[in-house]
């Protein structure tokens, strides 16, 4: 089975004002599969993720180097000619704390199609009961669509935040460590729509856990201190690992 | 909407952000220009003298009469008005201020809070021509009443009554300051002092206060600025004659006083009498900004934990 | 022994505590008490409300100051919110820590300061004389507007304050504009907190004399300005009086039957400051428990 690239990192670096916090990053993220980044707190996972859908942009005094392409016209997203507004229609994100708008269910994931324009309320209510299907909420809150986001469970919140994202139909979903914030029931529910989401659209995916990465991921990246030690099918990486820093650290010497 | 037209109007969007953002400066580069140019003018004016020996005048004459026909423009006697005022306020706010924020803030139990502050911020919001009512009609009375008992004679119109009053109206502005300030002692100052066998009142005047001491003088320093710029309270109780005196019982002039004297009659454009406001007006600009550069100043010297 | 002193000290700080806190209530309620009962005839007379000013105590009434007042007031409003919000959103949300930003912050900190009769100096010299704006409800209007502004920045900036960081990363992720954030987001939910400083800057200017004694506000208005629905210019370059400078009027006169006019406005005026505040009391405790983030 050969992969389809769908967004390719070239020797990407990536600054806080003068600190240098990515560092020369290259590998590639494959299409409709699940790529999970590992790696200690601080090794900048977090901060490659959000380079992926420009959302450094909000806080001023960052630069980056390098190319990040995005496929199928290979537009480089790590430069100030691409157009944020458009690269995150296409690229979504699911953040680490469950972060619904204190609005309704429906306004919460009907809100992407809004700004994209779509107004008919026949497509909305469409368009938003599939997203909520999709990501395994539909049955729990149908009752409930006009009730605030905020009475729903901290698991219903974040699938609500994966209903949002992919109710705009993006190519890649961004996951930060979406999880950690959630009982082992709620997680074990995501992980399961984590992976069934992948035949739709690409996933990339930052975890802390490492039996999550292992789990539900076809590829993974093992970054340390803002560099990518290294990257390779999952099996590959738990199993063989090339490199003894990774050994260590999947052998939970480190961490 | 296309993505081009979304980034055009967003940019209209920042644009008129920005630009609301700046009024506050050209409000500030008004208030500057209608002082400085009016007040320039003043001192350039053959009715007092010309420049710069009207500006001599300003700071050596003992009188203040701009608006009589021979023109005296010494504005001592608007000056000690205004500090005399605002020293009594000061009086009655410092040692009110100071007890009550620490009572607040160190003894009171959270519910006494609860039911005092809504009538503190009352107190707050209370129109100043209000306080100017009650000191004519309330507190000089009484005043006068009081100090008929040894045989002193207090004037209808004084410095004292509008003094007090206005010490009381500056109260809650300076109290909750002073209680931020002594709020912002982190706890473990307090439980040290406490472990170490300190009463509550002890670490509360030992340690509690001089820690917060920067803050404090801040407080204060913005109190006066109140004090100093308050307007409708001395122009109802205090009276309407510049005079260079020290004693609390007589009528005095503060600078505020002065311009609401000036404004309430008819005023033509670029008249001497219409410039002396502006020149006392700016005068007092200058001392409230001293006094709150002065509070920033301390503030910064804010001790670190 | 000692621990008794020290008790018996703490005992004593106390009473002392209480008995400041209880001499600034009766101070307050002592003002509250005064004015109704000087003013006890005027405030129940309908009459009162209904007439113009007149020579005669009794028959004078604040039809004309009232009317003013609430049309001075709208402009104030519309004037701090139209110029103050905005400025609040650059401040907090888009200034970040950038030179011009931080030179408004200092700036704006600095205004709230300056005396009132200072704003009332530079409506004269600007407005009323440069811009030719006259003494009118216009520049009454601008003048307490311009007063209100820092409070009205200041509330904004803590309003948006509370709202966490996620809801703008989770706006900005599915692609939304800054002013698509701020009108579907941050302003919604921040509105109660806005409101909230809104009427307390209008219960401190509606209280306002001296600013506009200086651009000489009228003590003697037997007219009401057109109706804006009719003649919107007309009613903005209307003279105007306003209702602290009728009662200022009042009580700057030696007759004590006035004394009791300003008494009876000031009652009204009092009672009005008093229902602004606990409006903005209940908004506030009723925003804290809708959002709470």
């Amino acid at each position: 089975m050969k992969s389809e690239i769908k967004i390719k990192v070239e020797k990407l670096n990536f600054y806080y004002g003068n600190f240098k916090a990515l560092k020369e990053i290259s590998f590639p993220i494959f299409k409709n599969k699940v790529t999970a980044i590992i790696g200690p707190s601080g090794c900048g996972k977090s901060t490659l993720l959000r380079c992926f859908n420009r959302m450094h942009d909000l806080y001023p005094g960052n630069r980056y180097e390098g190319r990040i392409l995005l496929y199928p016209e290979e537009l480089n997203i790590a430069t100030n000619g691409a157009e944020p507004l458009y690269i995150r229609m296409r690229i979504g994100m699911v953040f680490q704390k469950p972060n619904p708008f204190p609005k309704s269910v429906f306004e919460n994931v009907a809100y992407g199609l809004k700004i994209k324009g779509i107004t008919n309320k026949k497509v909305l209510e469409e368009r938003v009961e599939k997203a909520l299907r999709d990501a395994a909420l539909w049955d729990e809150v149908k009752d409930r669509l006009k009730e605030n986001a905020y009475s729903l469970s901290g698991g219903q919140q974040q699938r609500l935040c994966i209903a949002r994202a992919i109710a705009v139909e993006p190519e890649v979903l961004l996951f930060d460590e979406p999880t950690s914030a959630l009982d082992p029931i709620s997680t074990a529910k995501i992980e399961d729509l984590i992976v069934k989401l992948k035949e739709k659209m690409t996933i990339v995916i930052v975890t802390h856990n490492m039996q999550q990465a292992a789990r539900i991921s076809d590829y993974t990246a093992f970054m340390y201190l803002g560099e990518l030690i290294e990257f390779g099918s999952t099996e590959k990486i738990f199993t063989y690992p090339e490199n003894k820093l990774t050994e260590d650290y999947i052998s939970g010497k480190f961490g | 909407m296309r993505i081009e037209t979304k980034k055009k109007l967003d940019l209209i969007f920042k644009g008129f952000l920005v630009l609301t953002a700046f009024t506050s400066i050209l409000v500030t580069i008004g208030i500057v220009i209608a002082l400085l140019e009016d007040t320039i003018r003043f001192f350039n004016h053959p009715e007092g003298g010309g420049f710069p020996s009207s500006l001599i005048r300003f700071f050596t004459e003992k009188e203040w009469t701009p608006t009589f026909v021979t023109k005296k423009i010494g504005i001592l006697p608007l000056l000690c008005g205004t500090f005399l005022i605002a020293g009594i306020a000061m009086c009655i706010s410092v040692p009110l201020g100071l007890l009550i924020a620490v009572y607040l803030s160190e003894f009171a139990s959270h519910r006494v809070k609860e039911a005092v502050k809504p009538w503190l911020d009352f107190l707050e919001a209370i129109p100043t021509v209000v306080y100017g009512y009650f000191a004519l009609l309330g507190v000089t009375p009484l005043l006068q009443w009081f100090f008929r008992k040894f045989d002193i004679e207090v004037q209808g119109m004084n410095a004292l009554s509008p003094g007090i009053v206005l010490g009381v109206m500056i109260l809650p502005f300076t109290a909750s300051l002073v209680e931020d300030s002594l709020r912002g002692v982190p706890h473990y100052l307090r439980e040290a002092s406490y472990s170490l066998g300190a009463s509550k009142l002890k670490t509360a005047f030992g340690v509690v206060i001089p820690a917060a001491k920067s803050g404090i003088i801040a407080a204060y320093l913005l109190g006066a600025s109140r004090a100093v710029g308050e307007t409708m309270v001395v122009a109802v109780a205090a009276g309407m004659y510049p005079n260079l005196t020290l004693n609390p019982l007589e009528p005095v002039q503060t600078i505020t006083g002065y311009i609401v004297q000036v404004a309430l009659g008819d005023l033509p454009f670029l008249s001497f009498e219409y410039l002396s406001i502006f020149a006392a007006g700016f005068l007092l600009f200058l001392l409230s900004l001293f006094f709150n550069l002065m509070a920033i100043y301390v503030k910064s010297k804010v001790e670190r934990y | 022994m000692k621990e008794n002193k020290v008790r018996f000290k703490e005992k004593l700080f106390e009473i002392v505590g209480v008995l400041c806190l209880l001499f600034v209530l009766t101070f307050l309620f002592s003002i509250i008490l005064k004015l109704f009962l000087d003013g006890l005839h005027r405030i129940f007379d309908l009459k009162f409300y209904t007439s113009y000013p007149s020579r005669f105590p009794q028959e004078a009434g604040i039809l004309s100051a009232w009317v003013d007042t609430i049309y001075v007031m709208i402009g104030a409003i519309f004037w701090s919110i139209f110029l103050g919000v905005p400025a609040g959103i650059y401040l907090e949300e888009f200034g970040g820590k950038g030179r011009l930003a931080r030179i408004i912050e200092a700036n704006i900190t600095n205004l709230s300061a300056v005396p009132s009769i200072v704003y009332g100096l530079l409506a004269l010299g600007i407005f009323v004389y440069r811009f030719k704006f006259g003494e009118s409800i216009l520049t009454a209007g601008l003048t307490l507007g311009l007063l209100m502004l820092p409070v009205i920045v200041v509330t904004t900036r803590e309003s948006l304050r509370r709202i966490p960081r996620a809801i703008r990363e989770g706006a900005y992720a599915l692609g939304a504009t800054n002013y698509e954030l701020v009108f579907h987001h941050l302003l919604p939910y921040s509105i109660g907190g806005i409101l909230t400083g809104v009427i307390i800057a209008t219960s401190r200017a509606i209280g306002e004399t001296a600013p506009l004694l200086t651009i000489g506000a009228l003590t003697f208005i037997a007219f009401l300005p057109p109706p804006p629905w009719e003649d919107f210019i007309g009613m903005l370059k209307s003279p105007f009086t306003f209702l602290p400078i009728q009662i200022f009027n009042w009580v700057s006169r030696p007759q004590e039957a006035f004394h009791k006019n300003a008494a009876a406005a000031g009652f009204v005026l009092l009672v009005l400051c008093l229902i602004l505040n606990s409006v903005s009391y209940y908004l506030r405790y009723k925003m804290r428990k809708k959002y709470q983030w």
